[in-house]
């Protein structure tokens, strides 16, 4: 970390575990989980956040002197729906089909939690580099969790890892199957994503017993 | 009946909450207690209804492809699809603002019982979702908008007015220290939408061919069902000559 102070390796590493933009800031759970029922949309997803995160920061942080605070919520939205629609764009020319099954989910990073807040409660207060470093930080935090919802529930769902059947295939009987482990078809609808979370959270927390809320 | 049908729809199948998680960052953050959470989803059925058909006007009149024609011929190949997202957000924001002025000026007593989950509501994710839906589900007249519009609200409304009811009761249970406050609330949340799953059948009233829920590609739990049918017919048949 010879490029990186203590201190701005603290603002990438923090929210990768203890200050968790999903599961300890609640942050930005709207768009995430139903595109994790397969690890590829997770992935796309996440390198997404990523972007928009990065960039917008840096960019709010650059004019932070300039935004009169009455209108900063639209600079922000207007700020956000630009780098939205870029990746928007850039998917559906080299990623049509991808596009196609995140449909409204790529538009909805506009209304992200993590982003704004990230904005209101960094970007407008620190210098561009930090701001970056911070950006970086929490959308890799959101994508962490993204990408561990993404692979259990595909794994257990439906036995395959980017659409790869590493347990086996079901219908010949090989692998796994063949000593009469099934599918959990339930792990592919929505509901579970929501139960999936629930357990990192839980096992987050047991791990960490400074986490635990009151009620 | 179309309108009756999107009406049920809305709430109970494709429920922002349960279905696609819309708007959950306020779902979680003001469901603690029912008194407020009346409070903002209210306010969400409010602003839904208005800014869904605002939009719908939007994208028929400007952003489709050859929406520009009514400006003239040579307008007629236009298609500004790719401006909706910011197009629809400063509809959002702007709404949300006026209808704050609205309010405050007409009715004070709304306004106080409303008035701070007004700001919070222009970046809730289910009034952003509910246009994009919108658009990409292709809405056919503005009537029908106007009723998804409300329609998605109440159904948001009853999700966080029902989790709220659960959280004042759970105080009083002896949850797992760990699984405190968020983590059972997720864990509720995917409970009660297993039930709402159960609102699937619905519609199509065990009917041979399902046509509100096959003729909308972009919904991920239709795709998923039918994954699901694709891998266990397979697995049903082998058992069945096996046996």
């Amino acid at each position: 970390m010879g490029l990186l102070s203590k201190k701005d390796s603290k603002l990438i590493m923090d929210p990768l575990a203890d200050n968790n933009p999903i599961t300890i800031q609640v942050l930005g759970i709207c768009s995430a989980l139903a595109i994790t029922a397969q690890l590829k949309p997770s992935i796309v997803m996440a390198v997404s956040v990523l972007f928009v995160m990065g960039v917008g920061n840096v960019v709010i942080s650059l004019m932070r002197n300039i935004i009169p605070s009455k209108i900063r919520i639209i600079v922000q939205l207007i700020v956000v729906a630009t780098l939205v629609i870029i990746v928007d764009q850039v998917l559906k020319a080299f990623a049509y089909s991808l596009s196609k099954e995140l449909s409204v989910f790529i538009g909805l990073i506009i209304t992200n939690c993590i982003i704004m807040g990230r904005f209101e409660a960094f970007a407008l207060g620190n210098k561009p580099w930090r701001s970056f470093l911070d950006g970086i930080g929490n959308a890799a935090g959101y994508g962490v969790i993204l990408i561990i919802v993404g692979f259990f529930r595909e794994l257990l769902g439906s036995g395959t890892l980017f659409g790869f059947q590493v347990l086996g295939n079901p219908v010949t009987k090989t692998g796994l199957y063949a000593i009469g482990y099934e599918n959990n078809g339930f792990m592919v609808l929505p509901p579970m994503a929501l139960i999936v979370v629930g357990i990192i959270i839980w096992v987050q927390r047991s791990k960490n017993k400074e986490l635990i809320e009151e009620n | 009946m179309e309108h009756l049908e999107l009406f049920f729809k809305s709430i109970f199948v494709d429920n922002m909450v349960f279905a696609y998680f819309l708007g959950m960052c306020s779902y979680l953050a003001v469901s603690k207690k029912v008194s407020t959470a009346v409070g903002l989803g209210a306010a969400v059925i409010f602003v839904l209804t208005v800014t869904v058909p605002l939009n719908w006007l939007l994208d028929q009149y400007i952003l489709q492809e050859g929406a520009l024609t009514w400006l003239g011929a040579e307008y007629a190949d236009y298609d500004l699809s790719f401006l909706s997202f910011i197009l629809f957000i400063a509809t959002i924001a702007t709404m949300v603002q006026l209808v704050e002025i609205v309010v405050e000026k007409f009715s004070p007593s709304l306004y106080n019982s409303l008035g701070i989950f007004l700001p919070l509501i222009a970046v809730n994710c289910a009034i952003l979702g509910g246009s994009l839906f919108m658009q990409s589900r292709e809405i056919e007249t503005f009537g029908l908008a106007l009723n998804y519009g409300f329609s998605s609200g109440i159904g948001w409304f009853l999700a966080i007015l029902a989790i709220a009811a659960i959280r004042e009761k759970i105080r009083y249970s002896n949850v797992p220290a760990p699984l405190r406050g968020l983590g059972i609330t997720f864990i509720i949340t995917g409970l009660m939408a297993i039930g709402f799953m159960s609102f699937g059948g619905m519609l199509t009233g065990g009917s041979e061919e399902k046509p509100s829920l096959d003729s909308d590609p972009e919904s991920l739990g239709t795709q998923v069902e039918e994954k699901i049918e694709s891998t266990e017919t397979p697995e049903v048949s082998t058992l069945l000559t096996k046996n």
